[in-house]
């Protein structure tokens, strides 16, 4: 079979790229391992809600239409909010089908699946930034007797072993969630905290994300800010999303009775040595906050916004007890790493690698001709892992497939055998018009 | 907080080698590959003398500008002669001069001048720990207070973001907050 693009997954992500090429008039097709939407079925916790409000998680041409815009969705409702895009623009996805390999071909890419075999210029690979939990080396060095899952093989308090203490490691927006449900469901937890970012639900009577939009964080683009690998690297937020709007920072968890420690750093015999560096992890991240605060604050005086939102309100300091530097794993059952994720693509290229097996791409244009890669973090600004970024990342991917697709034709029309000219990139101004025209914020 | 303009500010600081060095080891880092050695020769009593004179890292050998030494010895009051600082207050030492060199660096690099940084390091130590008196009682210190007294042109927030930053890429701070391997032996 040939088509010009193949988009490999039918997350949010391959679901925007796909729209950005119909309205683009490129021919291709979306394969799909499992259902639409495949992590939101099968790799979530049962209570887990979106981070970001219901407003914000917009994809081209398709907004929130439901009852509660301030609200945060359930994984059931973010398929549910994927099924309906799918209805509406019916893009042509094929579910069930496994890529195998992609591989470079004398004229494109050969997308090898369980379903038959694709030949094509563009593959776009749109198979999330969290395909495998990010799991320290150490986890080899726990006792067996202890019972160890991930985030993304948690899914409830009962599915662990009912005795014992439970010590979650990680406390960005997983851990601190999960850490919390498990102490709310009568369980003894204490959890690792390394570096962290502390942010609170909502600030002066508006949701945070509201904020990071509106003051231009999260279109920060990542060839303007100082260290894109460090931006990169940035873990999620301690937040959570709740009816009740709350934070779920390290003094939320304290008055809960979780108890921190510092990071996780050695496993000695039946003792885990925690950092004793947590003080300094808890200051910065007050810091930071304090400073993102301040800005929010200068964005309101400046903008004159004081009579329409709240009054600014200083953070309360974090405080934790001096935690101890060591822990009696006999006291533990359950350890849960929470401690990120990342992306994977076992069936990708080789050649496409850098030599810490990541995709070598300049904001999602990979340095291999033709392949791109969409969904990662800070992508191309700082909301790219978010489903409110994919729209604006496929709109900007697609103008580039589209002048590299032309590019391809020319050479094969004039028969020259060679490289593809350098692909130049449509002007920001361009790719702000198209990202407004598809952009459907109701 | 990301003022990495052409900064006007003097801490004697080279800035723009350190961003050059920065760049050069992302591009190769076998060379960020260093080994740092010390060589300590027993004196008398409890007082011994570290020479320190070589290390290796961008690929090759490297000798200080000269050969410097540290005295070591107990105080008066554990019946020692009192030669020089004991080993644990080297540590101390090691650890405010390794934050403060960050802080001068970190304040550089955000255009920040500094006119006078002073550290105050404690700690303290139960000696049951050491004499043996007291098996739950570790050696080492059972914490580290540093404190720091700034005179800069910034405000109290940014001295803060500055030392909490100087804190995360200390390699002395990261010593004596988180376990090493060790291996002595015979040689
Ligand atoms: C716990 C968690 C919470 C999150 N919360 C939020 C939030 O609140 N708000 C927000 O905006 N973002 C959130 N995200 C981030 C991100 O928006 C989501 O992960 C989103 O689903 C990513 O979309 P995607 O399309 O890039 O990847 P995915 O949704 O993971 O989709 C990738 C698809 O590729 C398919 N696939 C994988 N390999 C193959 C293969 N070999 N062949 C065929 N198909 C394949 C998968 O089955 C899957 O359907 C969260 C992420 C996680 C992990």
């Amino acid at each position: 079979m040939r088509v010009p693009v193949v988009i490999v997954g039918a997350g949010p992500a391959g679901l925007a790229m796909s729209h950005h090429l119909v309205t683009a008039g490129i021919d291709h097709v979306v394969l799909e391992r499992g259902d639409l939407a495949h992590s939101w079925r099968t790799e979530r916790w049962d209570s887990l809600r979106l981070l970001t409000p219901s407003w914000m998680n917009a994809l081209p041409g398709h907004g929130y239409r439901g009852g509660d815009p301030h609200g945060f969705m359930t994984a059931q409702e973010t398929v549910a909010f994927l099924e309906a895009y799918r209805r509406r623009f019916e893009p042509p996805v094929l579910t069930g089908v496994t890529v195998a390999a992609v591989r470079r071909t004398a004229d494109g890419f050969a997308v090898i699946a369980d379903a038959g075999t694709w030949q094509c210029d563009v593959v776009v690979a749109a198979t999330g930034a969290s395909s495998e939990p990010r799991v320290p080396a150490l986890r080899a060095e726990l006792p067996t007797r202890i019972d160890q899952l991930t985030a993304l093989d948690y899914r409830r308090p009962a599915q662990l072993d009912p005795d014992g203490e439970i010590l979650v490691v990680g406390a960005s927006a997983s851990g601190v969630q999960i850490a919390s449900e498990l102490q709310r469901s009568g369980r003894a937890v204490t959890i690792a905290v390394g570096e962290h970012v502390r942010l609170p639900r909502s600030y002066r009577e508006r949701d945070v994300y509201w904020w990071l939009d509106a003051i231009g964080q999260l279109d920060e683009r990542y060839d303007e800010v100082d260290d894109i690998d460090r931006a990169r690297r940035h873990a999620s937020v301690q937040l959570v999303g709740t009816n009740e709007h709350s934070d779920l920072d390290l003094n939320a968890l304290g008055a809960q009775g979780v108890r921190c420690v510092g990071r996780l750093v050695g496993i000695s015999g039946r003792t885990a040595q925690c950092s004793g560096a947590l003080a300094s992890l808890v200051a910065n991240a007050d810091l930071k906050q304090a400073r993102l605060l301040h800005r929010i604050d200068e964005f309101v005086t400046s903008n004159g916004l004081e009579g329409e939102v709240g009054p600014p309100r200083p953070a309360q300091p974090t405080v934790v007890p001096a935690p101890p530097t060591s822990l009696d794993l006999a006291a533990f059952s359950t350890v849960v790493w929470a401690t990120g994720y990342r992306p994977t693509y076992p069936w990708l290229d080789a050649a496409a690698f850098d030599h810490r097996h990541r995709v070598v791409h300049d904001g999602g244009v990979a340095r291999m001709p033709g392949l791109y890669v969409l969904g990662l973090p800070f992508m191309r600004r700082r909301r790219s892992n978010l489903i409110a970024g994919f729209g604006r990342d496929a709109g900007d991917l697609a103008a580039h497939v589209r002048a590299y697709l032309g590019d391809v034709a020319r050479t094969r029309a004039g028969a020259r055998i060679g490289v593809v000219s350098r692909v130049e990139w449509p002007s920001e101004q361009a790719v702000a018009r198209a990202a407004n025209d598809v952009l459907d914020r109701t | 907080m990301t003022q990495t303009d052409a900064p006007t500010v003097d801490n004697g600081v080279n800035i723009d080698a350190l961003r050059g060095a920065r760049q050069a080891l992302t591009d190769a880092p076998a060379a960020a590959q260093f080994q740092w050695r010390a060589r300590c020769e027993w004196v008398r009593g409890t007082n011994s003398r570290t020479t320190i004179t070589d290390f290796s890292g961008l690929g090759q050998e490297h000798a200080h500008r000269q050969a410097y030494c540290i005295e070591a010895d107990h105080p008066e009051v554990f019946a020692s002669d009192d030669n020089g600082a004991t080993p644990p207050e080297i540590v101390l030492a090691a650890l405010a001069s390794c934050l403060t060199a960050g802080v001068a660096t970190v304040a550089t690099h955000r255009g920040v001048q500094l006119r006078s940084v002073k550290a105050t390091v404690e700690a303290g130590m139960d000696l049951q720990g050491i004499l043996g008196i007291d098996g739950d009682v570790r050696n080492g210190f059972d914490a580290i207070k540093v404190t720091y007294d700034i005179d800069a042109d910034a405000s109290r927030d940014d001295i803060a973001a500055i030392v909490a930053q100087s804190q995360k890429r200390s390699a002395v701070f990261d010593i004596v907050t988180n376990p090493t391997l060790v291996q002595v032996e015979l040689a």
